[in-house]
């Protein structure tokens, strides 16, 4: 952090750093009214037919007083008067709180502000900690580094294992709380999946989402008119994503990049165009109802089973509950998730993971390797595909519903924004990034249309401190020295 | 004398108007060292980017006949992955493509990636840990080793490739090239960069490459002293034609090769169109 700018040379004189900041707050709050004043200040109201202006002078000033305040906290901070700028931020975050605010935006905006100064100071004294700390690391700090890292993914990750399994059994597990784990966890299966082609192979798919859908309505159909059980289906759905992963992926796969991304991106609403109009084979807009709901291996989930069935609860001498369903589900997608990320944790290390790598580091230099381009990317294409289309059909037999909405190309960029934001390729990082994301939409609820406004703010935040994701850490897949620091 | 392990016969190589390489004929023998010489611009890397599959040479025919087991190939008509794969021509490239964020030792592997790729059953046999892929992975690693050795990076083999120093990063590309099992090793400017002793250094693994384990080299290189010192034959391109073609003692008495160099003729104006 510079301390006190102070400009020498000329007749200027030079200001102390509080009132430099003083003044740099003021303009900053002149700028604002000039703006505010015109866009904010002057409504335009119809009343019976005349065009009438509203003058909304409060919430000007309002703005203008909260621009100077931020503006204040962000120049002390600046100027290594951090306390001061603590001082404010925490201001702005109560007054938040609780004065009465005329409009809703300005308060979130007053919290988001006061958060974003605390936080920004807290960074800039942190940092200069860390220089005055600073010296060159030695071999044994890098190795305890090394361990301190290697032991904190495990914990976490073997942590996230031990609620997800405890969840369901929390005596706070309503049916709200698993129905988001559900969808959590599909989204964390999807954005798994998707880190193969994207985060292992290297190639930028925006219509991941049309897989999904190949799935959801392969269960659907098969389930509905040929009488086919959740077992049978699944792999079905899952081989016929992959089909049209490599049907996709044929003609494509020797576009880079952008390219490729937009050829995805077409194919994605393709699919969603295409089921969205055949009528006759996917009913169109009004999509697939009443698709035959999951059983216990033949035992459904409902008070009064039809003739010669019987039913969970009766099986297992429970009493009848409608949470059964919803854990049965949860603990399938459970599963499901895992077996994507085993999976991916094992293929990574064997010859086609590590060509995926290589593919995405220079294809070039694959190629004079002796490694078949297309090949190895269509495996990750339809590899990825196919675990989408298991999400799919676990999708539609939860929602016993499928229609093209759910669909939609906001669905793909969702589960791209996961996979980006956890970091690509760490499959720890994409877990966090989807119980953060999923879960925070759906924490700010209470804020309605604001919420996107705090989703966006998340992904800045994230983007500008760890641009490579959350945990970006690649660890080799092989070693030949063994691990450093265990000995 | 056995069939040569490459044979260029009047290669020419087009873009539109300009032609890069014109009807260029030349021999590599197994256990040889074969440099390429050349002004900037000559075509040499033209020449390998035809031989490596990279380009699809506009006339003439590139035979390779593989000394282990005495078939012949057809370079022109194959893909560039199936070069290396079925005839095993292995190259470098002049700006390193190494795998950066990959380790060492990984960029090695990657490099043996069809034999493993066997070995693991496509993948399925490697995902239950069969222990036949299991056994294969270890030669792999310890063929992996062996390169590193003889590269003098084994010390490294857990880094990513791109921390390495350059002329660390010039000998991991020539150990990576090595681990595909190659007849035929295409270095273009593999001492650019390099110091004076990383250039000796790289002398002696190229010489070893030769000697102990047979393969015939390929070598573009501007760096006199490498040429000079390690190359069996030498062919020397001049605007895309080849000007003369012979041992170094040769090629250091040859005029027309002087003149390339030093510039004094025009032999220009035809060429640059």
């Amino acid at each position: 952090m510079a301390v006190a700018q102070v400009s020498i040379g000329g007749n200027k004189l030079p200001l102390t750093p509080p009132l430099a900041a003083l003044k740099d707050a003021v303009v900053v709050a002149l700028v604002a009214m000039a703006l505010a004043g015109p866009i904010v200040g002057l409504q335009t109201v119809d009343r019976g037919g005349q065009l009438t202006v509203d003058l909304r002078f409060t919430e000007v000033a309002i703005a203008i007083v909260l621009v100077f305040f931020g503006r204040l906290g962000l120049a002390l901070g600046e100027r290594g008067l951090v306390l001061p700028a603590y001082g404010i931020g925490a201001g702005l975050v109560v007054a938040g709180f609780l004065l009465p605010w005329p409009a809703g935006l300005l308060q979130v905006l007053a919290i988001a502000a006061g958060v974003a100064l605390v936080l920004r100071s807290a960074a800039g004294q942190f940092g200069v900690y860390r220089a005055a700390k600073a010296r060159v690391p030695t071999e044994e700090d890098d190795a305890k580094a090394e361990r301190l890292r290697r032991q904190l993914t495990l914990g976490l990750g073997g942590l996230l294992l031990v609620a997800a399994v405890l969840l369901p059994m929390m005596p706070f597990a309503n049916s709200y709380i698993l129905d988001t784990a559900i969808r959590v966890l599909t989204y964390m299966m999807l954005a798994w999946g998707l880190n193969i082609v994207i985060g292992l192979a290297g190639l930028l798919d925006l219509g991941y989402v049309a897989f999904y859908a190949v799935g959801a309505y392969t269960y659907a159909l098969l389930s509905k008119d040929h009488g086919f059980g959740f077992w049978g289906a699944l792999p079905i759905a899952g081989l016929l994503a992959a089909s049209f992963g490599v049907l996709l992926g044929f003609p494509v796969l020797r576009l880079r990049g952008d390219y490729l991304a937009i050829v995805t991106l077409g194919f994605g609403e393709i699919i969603r165009i295409v089921l969205l109009n055949w009528t006759n084979f996917s009913g169109g807009p009004n999509g697939i109802g009443s698709i035959p709901r999951l059983t216990f291996f033949g035992h459904p989930f409902v008070r009064n089973a039809p003739e010669g069935v019987v039913p969970f609860h009766q099986l297992m001498g429970l009493d009848f509950s409608p949470l059964h369903r919803s854990i049965f589900f949860f603990y399938l997608i459970l599963v499901l998730a895992l077996v994507v990320n085993f999976f991916t944790i094992r293929i990574r290390r064997l010859p086609v993971g590590r060509a995926w790598e290589a593919l995405r580091e220079d294809e070039i230099a694959c190629r004079a390797l002796g490694i078949n381009p297309t090949n190895t990317k269509l495996t990750a294409f339809a590899i990825g595909a196919m675990f989408a289309g298991f999400a799919g059909s676990f999708f539609a037999t939860t929602q016993s519903f499928v229609s093209p909405e759910s669909f939609t190309f906001l669905e793909s960029a969702m589960i791209l924004a996961i996979v980006v934001l956890g970091g690509m390729g760490s499959q720890l990082g994409v877990a966090l990034a989807a119980i953060l994301i999923i879960g925070l939409t759906e924490a700010f609820r209470g804020l309605a249309e604001y919420r996107m406004l705090v989703f966006g703010l998340g992904m800045v935040l994230i983007m500008v401190w760890r641009p490579r994701g959350l945990l970006a850490h690649r660890d080799p897949t092989v070693l030949l020295h063994g691990k450093k620091g265990v000995k | 004398m056995s069939a040569p392990l490459l044979k260029v016969e009047h290669l020419t190589m087009r873009f539109g108007g300009l032609i890069a390489i014109n009807d260029v004929s030349f021999e590599a023998q197994k256990g040889q060292i074969t440099a390429v010489i050349g002004p900037n611009g000559a075509g040499k890397t033209t020449v390998f980017n035809c031989l490596t599959g990279f380009y699809k040479p506009s006339a003439g025919r590139l035979t390779l006949t593989r000394p282990d087991t005495g078939r012949d190939y057809l370079l022109e008509r194959l893909d560039d992955f199936r070069i290396t794969k079925t005839a095993g021509v292995a190259r470098t490239f002049q700006n390193i493509r190494l795998f950066a964020g990959m380790s060492v030792l990984e960029n090695l592997l990657v490099a043996q990636h069809n034999r493993l790729m066997v070995a693991s059953g496509y993948s399925l046999l490697g995902l239950i840990g069969w222990p036949s892929y299991r056994a294969a992975e270890r030669d792999a690693i310890d063929r992996a080793r062996f390169w590193l050795d003889r590269t003098g990076l084994l010390a490294r083999a857990d880094e990513p490739a791109g921390s390495l120093p350059y002329g660390d990063q010039r000998r991991l590309e020539i150990a990576r090239a090595m681990c595909t099992g190659p007849a035929l090793l295409c270095l273009d400017e593999p001492a650019a960069g390099l110091n004076p002793r990383e250039s000796a250094e790289l002398n002696t693994l190229l010489l070893m490459i030769r000697n102990d384990y047979g393969a015939g080299i390929l070598l573009i290189e501007h760096d006199m002293s490498v040429v000079m010192g390690i190359s069996d034959h030498i062919v020397v391109l001049d605007y895309g034609r080849k000007i003369a073609e012979g041992t170094p003692a040769e090629i250091k008495a040859n005029p027309d090769v002087i003149r390339a160099y030093l510039g004094e003729d025009d032999e220009a104006e035809g060429a640059v169109a």
